[in-house]
């Protein structure tokens, strides 16, 4: 079978030109943690990475959301505020008394709903979804604040013990509930985008929308489809959230949509749409995990160091997809 | 009876018609809600009064707003602007904090010109980005929108920077012929930029580079190079309204500064009537717009309504404008009166991103 590559007369291996950008972040990731390793001893531990699943589960899921939005050449900047409202909203019926259960329902349908809303808003008033998920953003951190200017801690027995639960090996390495989730969604996730007739149109509208209204796609459907998907997962990172802190806070996930907008164009996504991996996505929240890591072992280094790393990836990779967008034209 | 009705629908078809109503029957429900609302008093040589408080606190979001007005009308935006406001307001204060006379006119004017110095530059790295390397505009402005709060941080070093400079204090605070100055300011700087804009060339070069920087670069303008100023004014706004919100507090917080307004900028030029899709802008628009964004938050505020509740009623306005100002919102409820056509079904056409 090798011999394929051989007697095609080929002087050199040929890089597949939509894998670039996730193979260099691949590259960059294993690079950092390389650097990681090199500097401090306590890096190489396993739990380390399990902790980066661990503090950024929440993040993976809303950013797999994004990455729908993204691939049709949309973006949603409500998913931070969605995230607080969910947790507020969790909190503060679980602090009246009611069921984990039906507060679980409650919490999760809020999300869609709103993302459901705002994609027949976007598609049949034709305003962009720029603005429409702006007001989107608004009004769900204005809810935050509606329900309680404070804090709400949340002492329910079911969330409390997903909290603490760790599934773990013998060696003592563990991860929480959250992490099992997280990876359920990005199954879910990945598959749907590459095996079946939604994932297909998705790719089509992004590429370019009037061609896929064309060929008879449901462009007006997909386009619906994915806030109100966007919306389910920012809610289901929102119980994640609240499993994480245990409580429900009005400023909490501020600016969170940026990060997430981040980690997605990090991981390869085309911001025009059309090209990008659920893969890629995940390899970009934990990018931004390891960069937030090694900042914490150096110690030296202020946080605010964080945020000007995550500016310059993202300089670097929108970079590259733009000279690759020119070499291939 | 036919010319009345020719007449109303002008007057109902004006671009700052709902804007300017929407503004009034706000200040109109204020005064009821509190009859007080609208007055004005003389005190010590300077008006005071709510509607005074409204204008000198919409100053530098009007500023901000004028530069945002100019890159969306070119078919842009520019999310790094509250960014500009913290590193602006960061770099003035520090500089002042570390000098023995705080009070010194040169001393404020040498903090204001490195300030404006640096917001320049980073104006310039935007619009690079955009005219030259030919990225999105939303993503590489959002570049330094996430970087630069980091900056601002690093300049102050994470610290609330305080100062006791009464010139630089002046900036936000001071009056000038019984009004504040900073009203004066956002004044003069929306006369410079209608000035530039309508009475030479650049407003139309402006408006076909937005409709079609393709198009315009074949008629013969330089696209790249109008992309390109546009993201410089939109930084030398916004730091002038950094130095604003660091003057009225006598301090520079590097996260807080600035936060939100970008959003707000934005909301204040789609509210004026301003397409986010380019090629038309409308300064005046812009103002209302800004004004409308002001006396919401000081009603909210008013009311006892904490202020992250009132993005809440932003929501609701911004929606309620967006609709109102949408073709195909306004074609589905006029086509049984005017025949409309309906409106075409594809529900966006993106921009095409042309490299100058």
């Amino acid at each position: 079978m090798t011999t394929g590559t051989l007697t095609a007369g080929r002087t050199r291996f040929r890089l597949p030109r939509k894998q670039i950008p996730v193979l260099a972040t691949l590259a960059l990731l294993l690079v950092m943690y390389g650097i990681g390793v090199s500097q401090y001893t306590a890096f190489s531990n396993v739990q380390v990475i399990f902790n980066v699943f661990i503090d950024n589960g929440f993040l993976l899921v809303v950013a797999v959301g994004m990455t729908f939005v993204i691939l049709t050449g949309g973006i949603d900047l409500s998913v931070g505020s969605v995230v607080a409202m969910t947790a507020m909203v969790s909190a503060a019926l679980l602090q009246d008394g009611m069921p984990a259960a039906l507060v679980l329902v409650i919490a999760l349908l809020i999300g869609p709903t709103l993302g459901l809303l705002m994609g027949c808003v976007i598609h049949f008033f034709e305003i962009q979804p720029f603005i429409v998920t702006l007001a989107g953003m608004f009004f769900a951190r204005g809810m935050c604040t509606f329900i309680s200017g404070a804090s709400i801690p949340i002492t329910d027995g079911f969330w409390t013990s997903m909290s603490q639960e760790r599934i773990g090996n013998p060696q003592g390495n563990f991860v929480s509930i959250s992490v099992l989730i997280a990876f359920v969604v990005v199954c879910i996730a990945a598959y749907t985008l590459a095996y079946t007739r939604l994932g297909r149109n998705v790719y089509a509208i992004g590429g370019n929308p009037q061609s896929a209204l064309l060929m008879g796609l449901p462009v007006g459907r997909t386009r619906i489809a994915v806030y109100t998907i966007s919306g389910l997962c920012s809610a289901i990172g929102g119980i994640l959230l609240s499993f994480y802190t245990l409580s429900g806070a009005p400023l909490i996930a501020v600016g969170m949509e940026l990060d997430v907008i981040a980690a997605v164009v990090i991981g390869g996504t085309v911001l025009t749409g059309g090209a990008g991996y659920v893969f890629g996505t995940v390899l970009g929240v934990l990018v931004l995990g390891v960069i937030q890591t090694l900042i914490t072992f150096d110690g030296s280094l202020n946080s605010w160091w964080t945020k000007i790393v995550i500016g310059g990836l993202l300089f670097a990779f929108i970079l590259l997809q733009r000279l690759i967008g020119i070499r291939y034209k | 009876m036919n010319d009345t009705m020719s007449r109303y629908r002008t007057m109902i078809g004006h671009r700052l018609f709902w804007p300017a109503a929407v503004l009034f029957v706000m200040l109109a429900a204020n005064t009821i809600y509190r009859p007080g609302f609208l007055s004005v008093e003389l005190k010590d040589g300077h008006l005071y009064g709510t509607p005074i408080d409204i204008l000198r606190l919409s100053a530098p979001l009007i500023l901000v707003a004028l530069g945002m007005t100019l890159v969306i009308s070119t078919g842009g935006i520019d999310l790094s602007v509250g960014s500009l406001c913290a590193i602006s307001g960061a770099i003035a204060c520090m500089y002042i904090s570390k000098q023995p006379d705080q009070n010194s006119l040169g001393v404020v004017v040498t903090a204001l010109a490195m300030a404006m110095g640096v917001a320049l530059v980073l104006g310039a790295w935007n619009g690079v980005l955009v005219a030259v390397i030919g990225i999105q505009p939303i993503i590489a402005t959002l570049i330094l929108m996430v970087a630069g709060r980091g900056l601002a941080q690093l300049i102050t070093e994470g610290q609330i920077i305080t100062i006791n400079s009464e010139p630089y204090r002046a900036i936000g605070l001071g009056h000038a012929l019984t009004l504040p100055l900073a009203i004066f300011i956002a004044l003069a700087a929306a006369l410079l930029v209608a000035a530039f804009t309508r009475r030479t060339a650049l407003g139309m070069i402006i408006e076909s580079v937005g409709g079609n920087a393709t198009a315009s670069r074949l008629a013969g303008i330089r696209s790249g190079r109008v992309i390109f100023l546009a993201y410089v004014i939109s930084a030398a706004c916004a730091a002038v309204a950094g130095f604003m919100m660091t003057a009225n507090v006598s301090s520079a917080d590097g996260n807080a500064a600035g936060l939100w307004v970008e959003l707000d900028a934005i909301l204040a030029v789609v509210i004026g009537g301003t397409s986010l899709a380019g090629g038309r802008f409308f300064l005046s628009g812009t103002i209302i717009g800004a004004l409308i964004i002001q006396t919401l938050t000081t009603t909210v505020y008013a009311m006892d309504i904490s202020p992250q509740t009132s993005l809440l009623f932003k929501a609701v306005v911004v929606i309620a404008v967006c609709l109102i100002q949408a073709p195909a919102f306004r074609a589905r409820f006029s086509r049984r009166r005017r025949n409309v056509p309906p409106p075409a079904t594809i529900a966006d056409k993106p921009k095409e991103q042309v490299p100058a």
